[in-house]
């Protein structure tokens, strides 16, 4: 890494192998659950090669696994990978790319590549290498903690008697914790979960979590100008 | 089955980051665009922690995963990593089940 006159790239690079290490861990519990709910390694890992991002995949598995099939599995993992869009929006200007990168960045846009992007913003230069620095450490480590967790789970024997069915709603909840920033949030929180629970019993699995969507675009709608 | 739930749910996670970079970016002018996608996860999320929690297949029970969860949370609270607060849910539950306290 080059030195310039704001300052050197190096922390950002340390900082991104550290947040890629952190991920990693997340990416041990992932594959672990993944095979826990019934996908097989290589089905594990595809998803972490592809999808590559954690709460779509997490809720994929979480889906599948409790029986709500593919469509409602598939429709959840895309509504939580939307702010992914909104991330590339956002990014798309400083990161000013050109032709088959742009393809490539896509791939690595994520809550901790855009978070340490717009953290680092005080030159273009060092937001974009924090970008590419996260993405790459995070897409790393992530598929290796994945493989890991995958094999790890393969080897050992009923998910329920480990404990495994408690990590499942406990790895959301680990996902969701930082996002109850404020009472708005806890708010839609707390309607999304009740909208699921009273709705479990009453629609086939996978709809529950669907619909809860419904609380986000309500509130969405009437706090559209205070955001 | 499985197969077309992981690629497709790929394909579309990948597109919405792909559309990102090749839509204009005064989408991001519209308030309820950004603050819909801003919501989406927190009500989802939470939505599966409580099905996760509670569900079993139609029903809705309460055993060993509530513990826990309840375990998550004080991990979450001591501001322990992500793989600490899975382990201690997973242990504490696996533990109670061992132990004949809960089912």
């Amino acid at each position: 890494m080059t030195n310039t006159p704001e300052g050197s790239k190096r922390p950002i690079t340390t900082s991104a192998i550290g947040i890629g290490l952190a991920t990693g861990a997340y990416g041990l519990s992932f594959g672990a659950i993944s095979v826990a709910s019934g996908l097989s390694t290589l089905q594990t890992q595809t998803l972490s090669l592809l999808m590559f991002t954690g709460a779509s995949q997490f809720a994929l598995v979480g889906v599948l696994g409790a029986g709500g099939g593919v469509i409602a599995a598939v429709l959840t993992a895309w509504l939580l990978g939307a702010r992914n869009g909104l991330y590339a929006l956002h990014l798309a200007p400083t990161l000013n790319l050109r032709g088959l990168l742009k393809p490539v960045a896509a791939q690595l846009t994520i809550d901790e590549s855009t978070a340490m992007s717009i953290a680092n913003d005080h030159t273009p230069a060092h937001s974009r290498h924090a970008f590419w620095a996260t993405g790459i450490s995070v897409y790393l480590l992530w598929n290796v903690g994945t493989l890991l967790g995958a094999l790890g789970a393969s080897a050992i024997g009923d998910p329920a008697v480990l404990g495994l069915d408690a990590a499942i709603p406990a790895g959301f909840l680990a996902l969701l914790w930082p996002r109850l920033r404020d009472r708005t949030a806890w708010a839609i929180a707390a309607g999304g979960a009740t909208v699921a629970l009273v709705l479990t019993p009453l629609t086939r699995s996978g709809v529950p979590v669907l619909a809860s969507a419904l609380i986000a675009v309500f509130a969405g709608y009437h706090l559209r100008d205070r955001t | 089955m499985i197969w077309a739930a992981v690629l497709l749910g790929s394909l579309g996670c990948y597109l919405e980051k792909l559309f990102g970079f090749i839509l204009p970016p005064t989408l991001l002018d519209r308030p309820m665009i950004r603050s819909v996608a801003a919501l989406l996860p927190i009500a989802m999320l939470s939505a599966l922690v409580a099905v996760q929690t509670f569900g079993d297949g139609q029903s809705l029970v309460i055993d060993a995963r509530l513990a826990g969860v309840a375990v998550a949370v004080v991990a979450l609270l001591l501001r322990a990593p992500f793989l600490v607060v899975v382990l201690a849910a997973a242990i504490s539950a696996a533990l109670l089940r061992a132990l004949g306290v809960a089912s």
